[in-house]
């Protein structure tokens, strides 16, 4: 189940591929013109990039200094070194209190740890309350972006699940009836739950405060009303000081949405009177990608989903063909790190345009990331073994100027000779959705010598 | 348990430390906060009314919320229930509109913060179905760097950066003004408070 193979599928729907790409490159021009507007957007890319780096220099005494500070302020704090540790301690958490019912706001994290299928197993519900991913809860997808959980459903696809699960009146797609209808159905769960799980987009080692960045308002009405809240976070998500955090608010929602913030920047300190805040910082692999001196960086990462959203392969391809919890460039380097059987082609579902690290806030070298991957799993055989054929056959020809030329000469012969139906047949994958150029009348090496001739001087056009 | 094998592993593999960058950012001019911060909220779906001082404030909220049966917070005299005699958030979740005094509020983005100690329940400003947030004209600062020096040292268990109304787009990418915060963000921005 490559990402070939799973993309394949996709793009049989031309029409819809066009309006996914269309969509998403939609997000990347808004995103454009909020940077655009800020003279010193390159600087704050570069300040934040430098203070990523010196975190991830100094993580273990940011971690320390930050859950002193939480505990400090009445927060506790777990550690979960892997994502079965990470659901284990949420389980225990509730139990202990007889939770049934909770309410969960937008956290990659939680889906990296498959939580949902693991508490529901354990008979709790678990709510979604982010609108997009609710759609894909119920569903039964996963997300196929990690900031528009849902970019891949069409209006009709969600009014027709609607119909079904919340008993709304077809609607045609009316997006206003529908956001209403899912409006009243979560708050009854929020007025309902007797936790509340959140993520964390930044935690402040200075203060021991964590931060959370929403539009709708989910993670704050779920975590305000009820008595018990646990919030999931990834151990690189730690920053230095607070005023760190001017660099990455005025970053994050630009890069994701070209908003100039996102509606609520929830600041959490201390637990309410009334209640429980407990934050769980999670390793699940970011360790041992820590000790990686090539990928590193991809810990840099503040989940914007910019990368996806200029991402040609990604655009055209959508978030599930990358069958992996974070999709596209960014997760494309992350995943094979934590898998790298199951991810391999990931890597290679790019053009390496670098379009991917233009774009990124935090300044990650994607796209030289991605072709790094790309030797390390070729070199590890983990690769096609046709593309690795091919590859030494191309070896062969461009180490040798003779091979070099009579394989030209043979295929431009070839092309100029052979009908149509014999050229694009099924061993040329290259001409399946391309056509193959016209053979010119002589080469470029022909081309030169004559014409080097004709002039008499060396280098001349 | 975790929390060992977690901060050796990162001293194992952590990168050689680089510095803390200094931040110095230019803030932009002062004469254009006032627009910019009206600009900038009105892009994110809440509107502007500004008043010469919040004794007006009563008038004005009532010509536009005129039939409210549940308001609560920062103005006594309109307020149905006082929040300091609610005992649990749950109560309010049939208020219509809340009213709340922001600390300071951010041009660049049409962010007002709030303070935990305004709003008593941190639920009061979402679950209200309409908010208003009060705030003087010289509360208004350029950026996200200079509100985070101005909160810096700060105590507070909770506070929050509210910029415009509850929204969503997970729906074909079309906005909907209104997700499961308030419906409606109205500023009311004081001339000489």
């Amino acid at each position: 189940m490559a990402h070939p193979s799973e993309a394949e599928k996709f793009i049989r729907d031309e029409a819809r591929v066009d309006w996914h790409d269309g969509a998403l490159w939609h997000v990347r021009q808004k995103r454009d013109a909020a940077a655009n507007q800020l003279p010193e957007w390159e600087k704050l890319r570069e300040k934040a990039a430098q203070i990523k780096s010196h975190t991830m220099g100094n993580l273990d005494f940011y971690l320390e200094k930050f859950e002193k500070k939480a505990i400090e302020n009445g927060i506790k704090v777990h550690w979960a070194s892997d994502a079965i540790a990470h659901n284990e301690i949420v389980l225990k958490l509730l139990k202990k209190k007889g939770i049934q019912k909770i309410v969960k706001s937008k956290s990659m994290l939680t889906e990296e740890c498959h939580l949902n299928p693991y508490l529901e197993n354990n008979n709790i519900e678990v709510i979604d309350s982010d609108l997009g991913e609710r759609i894909v809860q119920l569903a039964k997808e996963p997300p196929s972006h990690i900031v528009l959980p849902a970019i891949h459903k069409k209006r009709m696809e969600i009014d027709t699940l609607f119909q079904k699960h919340l008993n709304t009146e077809p609607s045609n797609g009316d997006e206003v009836y529908l956001t209403t209808a899912a409006r009243h159905h979560l708050r009854e769960k929020f007025l309902k739950a007797e936790a509340a799980m959140t993520g964390v987009n930044f935690a402040i080692a200075e203060t021991g405060e964590f931060v959370i960045c929403t539009n709708e308002g989910n993670a704050d009405m779920g975590a305000h009303l009820a008595p018990f809240h646990i919030a999931s976070m990834g151990i690189e998500k730690v920053v230095p000081r607070l005023e760190d955090l001017g660099v990455f608010i005025r970053l994050l929602a630009r890069s994701a949405t070209g908003q100039d913030s996102t509606t609520y920047t929830s600041h959490f300190r201390k637990p309410r009177a009334d209640a429980e805040l407990h934050i769980i910082l999670v390793d699940n692999g970011r360790t041992v990608q820590l000790g990686r001196e090539n990928y590193r960086s991809s810990l840099h990462c503040i989940r914007c989903g910019a990368c996806m959203n200029t991402c040609p392969v990604y655009r055209r391809s959508g978030g599930h063909s990358y069958q992996s919890v974070v999709p596209g460039p960014i997760g494309s380097i992350l995943s094979p790190g934590i898998d790298m059987k199951k991810h391999a082609s990931l890597p290679f579902a790019s053009s390496l345009c670098g379009s991917c690290t233009d774009v990124c806030p935090v300044k990650i070298d994607i796209h030289q990331q991605l072709y790094r991957w790309r030797q390390e799993l070729t070199q590890g055989s983990i690769t096609e073994p046709a593309k690795k054929t091919a590859i030494k056959i191309a070896g062969y020809l461009f180490i040798s100027p003779f091979l070099f030329k009579f394989a030209g000469k043979i295929g431009c012969w070839f092309l100029k000779v052979f009908p149509r139906w014999i050229i694009y047949n099924r061993l040329n994958i290259w001409g399946k959705q391309r056509e193959l150029p016209k053979p010119p009348s002589q080469s470029f090496q022909e081309w030169y010598q004559l014409n080097r001739r004709k002039n008499g001087k060396k280098g001349n056009s | 348990m975790g929390k060992k094998e977690i901060l050796s592993a990162i001293k194992e593999n952590k990168p050689p430390a680089l510095p803390l960058p200094e931040l110095a950012f230019q803030p932009i001019d002062h004469d254009q906060l006032f627009m910019l911060f009206q600009k900038s909220l009105a892009k994110a779906g809440g509107a502007t009314i500004v008043i010469d001082s919040f004794k007006e404030a009563k008038e004005v909220i009532t010509n536009i919320f005129p039939e409210v049966n549940h308001v609560v917070g920062h103005l006594k005299e309109l307020s149905t229930i006082d929040l300091n005699t609610v005992k649990d958030p749950h109560q309010l979740a049939s208020v219509v509109l809340a009213i709340f005094k922001g600390a300071l509020a951010v041009a660049e983005n049409g962010a007002v913060w709030v303070h935990e100690n305004e709003i008593i329940h941190r639920a009061a400003p979402f679950i209200s179905t309409h908010l208003i947030l009060l705030i003087s004209r010289s509360q208004i600062i350029a950026d996200m760097h200079q509100a985070y020096k101005m909160i810096q040292g700060v105590d507070y268990g909770y506070g929050v950066f509210i910029s415009g109304p509850s929204k969503t787009a997970d729906i074909e990418q079309s906005l909907v003004i209104g997700a499961h915060g308030p419906k409606s963000l109205t500023v009311l921005i004081s001339s000489n408070d």
